[in-house]
């Protein structure tokens, strides 16, 4: 049989879904924020801990995090992966670097980018800072921000990162 | 507390594209499977529970109801669960629940996925509003975290080409399993491309199409079939984004096994329970589970790997199926993991058969590590 002949048991159709994202008050505060430039975690009442990003509630205790707290955009990896594959849809070119980046002064970590430095000396407690984007472009969003980058202060041992009650 | 056991367990081929089944074609073969099993009749069923995971898996929303007639659910009481990778584990819990609860005798329950009928990958990774774009996919999230259990233990880079070998090497003895690789090995897996440093292509689970069913009844159904009972089952999760989490080590699992070995009376889980089925889709898991399990303490879980306590002869085997490294329809694999448990107190694993099995584990988790589901099955109800 040729192609033409072989009888076909599936079709492939595309779907596409477009969302409305309601940010929420929380998410709105600290986006407002980001659009100048600044990070400015929340933190919760009871137990003290910083989220940056902040979702508006602190999951170890149940409350609204209703506490400005604002940070610097210096921080450490607290782990990280070198993506070696491209993802469907994502238009980063590999290989990248994907860290969970660990502010200075918060208790959790998020994800962004890694670059100016070699893949290969990249560690796990390495001091970065935020390099951004020119102020023109700055927008509501973690991608004012291009990436983290190494600088020269001596690393982190990320044990000491663990949160604790105080 | 009524007794709950499995008295059939029913799983299809696993395989990549099941493009000869429909999505209701491959339930209803896991479900067949599992009647048979059992031996009963239709009228016997006084509820189904199903999961799976994400709809965007397949882009199908609900899907338990256009399978209401493939289930044999119309009429009967029909729940959904999902709770992302650990699904088939809690459905499992859930199912069983229903039974202990009193309320109903004999439950039937299937979980399934079918990724070929989309990308796993792409679902996994979207783009969060007003974040960069960088999730990437299942693997690209777990790596930081195992990259941490190697540095805090200072693991060697082998365990987990090891796990990798060894798993693979279970599944050519079963003949559902999705990957049969021929004389695979580790030095076949550390030659393979990095794809989320550490993890190499054979470190990594495979996407695949396929379903697994029980029928779960009560102690006085049972009769004279030969049943797989179940000891202690429990579903944990934890805050994603919570302060002080530990995601090489998660509290919640932590809880979990504690709570299911403390409903079977287990004090000491490396010695008295003699086979396990853990949900590892990444090499790595397997010790980071070893160690949060409980089966031995911090950091000597890649030793226990090593010195091959976990192969199919050792004194702890882990995944004789082949695992989550072998067959993964996601929906299913943790359900994958509770059958199996059940297959081997009944002495029915064939090929991959652990000599003697009286007590199983069944373990999976999901979503961000933060969902756990566990269960321990055995042959006799002292």
């Amino acid at each position: 049989m040729s192609a033409e002949d072989t009888p076909k048991d599936y079709s492939e159709s595309p779907i596409n879904l477009e969302y409305f994202y309601t940010a929420g008050s929380a998410t709105t505060r600290f986006l407002n924020q980001v659009k100048e430039g600044n990070i400015v975690g929340q933190g919760c009442p009871k137990c003290k801990a910083v989220y940056v990003p902040p979702r508006g509630s602190c999951p170890r205790c149940g409350v609204a995090t209703d506490i400005e707290v604002p940070l610097t955009d210096k921080g450490c990896i607290e782990s990280f992966t070198v993506v070696h594959i491209p993802i469907p849809g994502n238009p980063i070119v590999p290989p990248y670097v994907c860290a969970m980046i660990r502010l200075d002064g918060a208790n959790i970590s998020f994800l962004h980018l890694i670059q100016d430095v070699d893949i290969e000396n990249i560690r796990i407690g390495m001091r970065i800072q935020a390099v951004w984007k020119p102020k023109e472009e700055w927008t509501h969003s973690l991608e004012n921000i291009k990436w983290f980058a190494p600088i020269d202060e001596p690393d982190v041992d990320v044990a000491t990162l663990r949160f604790q009650e105080s | 507390m009524i007794q709950a056991g499995v008295i059939g367990v029913g799983q299809t081929k696993y395989d990549a594209k099941r493009r000869d089944v429909s999505m209701a074609g491959l339930v209803r073969e896991a479900i067949d499977n599992a009647m048979l099993a059992a031996n009963l009749e239709w009228d016997a069923i006084d509820a189904v529970i199903l999961g799976k995971a994400p709809d965007m898996f397949e882009g199908v929303i609900m899907p338990e109801l256009y399978l209401a007639d493939a289930i044999g659910a119309v009429g009967k009481p029909v729940l959904r669960v999902h709770t992302a990778g650990s699904v088939g584990g809690s459905t499992a819990v859930i199912a069983a629940s229903h039974v202990c609860s009193g309320q109903f005798k004999t439950v039937l329950t299937v979980t399934f996925e079918k990724q070929s009928e989309s990308n796993a990958t792409w679902a996994l990774s979207p783009r969060y509003p007003y974040s960069p774009h960088i999730n990437a996919g299942a693997g690209g999230y777990f790596a930081p975290f195992i990259r941490e259990y190697i540095r805090r233990y200072e693991a060697p880079e082998h365990i987990g080409w090891k796990v990798a070998a060894k798993d693979r090497q279970n599944a050519l003895k079963n003949p559902l399993a999705h990957l049969h690789i021929p004389g695979i090995d580790e030095k076949m897996v550390s030659d393979t491309p990095m794809l989320w440093e550490p993890l190499r292509y054979l470190e990594s689970c495979p996407s695949s199409d396929g379903a697994c069913a029980m029928v779960i009844t009560a102690q006085d159904q049972v009769g004279s079939r030969n049943v797989a009972w179940i000891k202690g089952m429990a579903v944990r999760s934890e805050g994603t984004l919570s302060a002080g989490r530990d995601e090489v080590n998660p509290q919640a699992g932590i809880d979990c096994a504690k709570d299911i070995y403390n409903q079977a009376g287990i004090q000491n889980p490396f010695n008295e329970i003699d086979c396990a089925e853990i949900y590892v889709p990444f090499s790595w898991y397997e010790p980071m589970w070893l160690e949060n399990l409980g089966f031995c303490d911090l950091g000597e879980g890649w030793k226990l790997t090593d010195k091959d306590a976990t192969s199919i002869d050792g004194e702890l085997p882990f995944n004789m199926s082949g695992g989550v490294l072998s067959s993964n329809p996601i929906g299913a694999s943790g359900m994958i993991r509770f059958g199996e448990a059940a297959l081997q107190v009944m002495g029915l694993a064939e090929d991959h058969q652990v000599e003697d099995a009286k007590v199983a584990m069944g373990h999976a988790y999901g979503g961000a590590a933060q969902f756990f589901a566990m269960w321990i099955v055995s042959s006799s109800l002292d």
